[in-house]
């Protein structure tokens, strides 16, 4: 095989089976966005940084953009496109317009990943929902909203 | 992406990635948080990745008074593990005190002992660094260098190394276990890393191809009761170490009987503080001594034009660790 010739990459993505060839230098988040059309899930930085791209991977939140597509070959990733519907919002979504958790709202589908999986972790109170959603940026300044949301379905 | 394309394969079993590995141009990716931050940034520009997160190499095991992490365990799994939290808290607070939520759960302990300088000329390919392009010179010498080294830097680099567990595990004096073509061999975790002298490219002492299998932890719970890992930063969360100081004690009848004082973000490597150790050993945790051991700290720092305030930062560092851990009951 030349250099970056394409691979064979299998991924259960919100409960559907997709198969892709993509290279093997793509990212997840390219796969998904470009390969897949599923453009929930956002480009920032793609540096790892501002947590935009964020997703589960087999219910652990993981950054799309520093995740090697073929590394997750096999394994169930869940998107935004895969949480509430229009009719249907999740809990954590409801809460974050309640809140007015977002201005722009480009960061949001990280952040309620990111969140979905802080609510598994448990967080005991205000100070550690903050920590844990350290990895995720919002450049609207939401953030007390964001923390306060997520408050709100964890029950503190 | 702008980056050249590499090829992707994946090693089934350690002899397979050592083989793998071991051809020119070929870097291993695990979590690939750092790996992928140089590809983007074109730091490194590899022709093969070789992919070993699926090496079984991710056990936490704690037997016989020995604590082994896998290589490939992950970040986020080392710090809850009972065995960590219970009898060696340091660990736990190094890793938590680490990136975000996401990067832990992708992040392994070999990789982060492995991960690159976060030195600002190092991660740009604009601009002159030794250790990425060697001769180029050292932007951060006479440049920007208030994140640069107090200790061990050199006229060649002056680059600090960024890992917090690797702080805690120098602490707890961890070995590192690798594999490579000549077998298995077990380095205290110092000797995996080489000050940069003149060839600040090379980074490590492991060979051509060699893998880190696992870190040991001998003995260390008698550390649990006293240790503090003290990481003092930009912002609160999600960012790299001014300074960090990893202390543990052990006290008996009142008296320090054992030290160990590590720091982190001053130098190519964590930077054992053996004289303030030294001077700990047979007093009581009280202010003389912790003001004695913090002056000591600091002797031998060498500081450049813009990072000399972290000379004070070290100081106050490791005095407040060594309230936090002396103090206790």
């Amino acid at each position: 095989m030349s250099p970056g010739s394409s691979i064979h990459v299998s991924l259960k993505i919100n409960g559907r089976d997709h198969e892709v060839s993509a290279p093997g230098c793509d990212t997840l988040l390219d796969v998904l966005r470009d390969k897949l059309g599923m453009t929930g899930t956002k480009k920032g930085c793609d540096m790892g940084a501002c947590g935009a791209c964020t997703v589960l991977a087999d219910g652990r939140r993981i950054k799309s953009c520093l995740a090697l597509a073929a590394s997750y070959d096999g394994r169930s990733i869940t998107t935004i496109e895969g949480i509430g519907t229009l009719d249907n919002l999740h809990r954590l979504q409801a809460a974050f317009i309640r809140h007015d958790a977002l201005q722009c709202g480009y960061c949001t589908p990280g952040q309620i990943l990111s969140g979905l999986a802080l609510l598994d972790e448990k967080p005991r109170d205000l100070a550690a929902i903050r920590e844990g959603m350290s990895g995720n940026l919002c450049r609207c300044g939401a953030h007390p909203n964001i923390v306060a949301a997520i408050a709100e379905v964890a029950g503190l | 992406m702008s980056s050249p394309s590499f090829q992707y394969s994946r090693a089934s079993e350690v002899s397979d990635a050592l083989i793998q590995g071991s051809r020119a141009g070929t870097a291993f990716v695990a979590g690939g948080t750092d790996l992928l931050q140089l590809w983007k940034a074109g730091v490194i520009a590899p022709e093969g990745v070789v992919d070993i997160s699926r090496l079984p190499l991710d056990d936490i095991e704690f037997a016989d008074g020995q604590l082994s992490l896998g290589a490939l365990a992950r970040l986020s799994d080392v710090a809850i593990h009972p065995d960590v939290t219970r009898d060696h808290p340091l660990i736990a607070e190094a890793i938590l005190a680490s990136a975000s939520g996401q990067i832990r759960n992708m992040a392994t302990v070999g990789g982060n002992l492995l991960q690159r300088t976060r030195c600002p000329y190092f991660r740009n390919e604009g601009l002159a660094c030794n250790k990425r392009a060697p001769g180029s010179g050292c932007g951060a010498l006479s440049g920007e260098n208030r994140q640069a080294a107090l200790f061990g830097g050199s006229r060649s680099c002056v680059a600090t190394h960024a890992s917090d567990l690797a702080v805690a595990l120098t602490g707890l004096d961890a070995e590192v276990e690798v594999f490579g073509a000549a077998g298995a061999r077990r380095l205290p975790l110092l000797d995996l890393y080489r000050l940069p002298a003149e060839t600040p490219e090379r980074e490590t002492n492991l060979a051509a191809g060699e893998l880190i299998t696992g870190i040991h932890v001998t003995n260390a719970s008698r550390f649990a009761a006293r240790s503090t890992y003290l990481k003092v930063r930009d912002r609160a969360s999600f960012e790299f170490a001014v300074v960090s100081v990893a202390a543990v004690l052990r006290v008996e009848n009142g008296m320090i009987v054992e030290a160990r004082l590590t720091a982190g973000g001053v130098a190519p490597m964590p930077w054992r503080l053996t004289r303030s150790e030294a001077a700990l050993v047979g007093r009581a945790p009280d202010p003389q001594a912790i003001a004695t051991a913090g002056d000591l700290a600091i002797e031998d720092a060498r500081p450049l034009a813009h990072n000399g305030f972290k000379i004070e930062l070290l100081r106050n560092a490791v005095i407040r660790a060594l309230q936090t851990v002396g103090g206790r009951p």
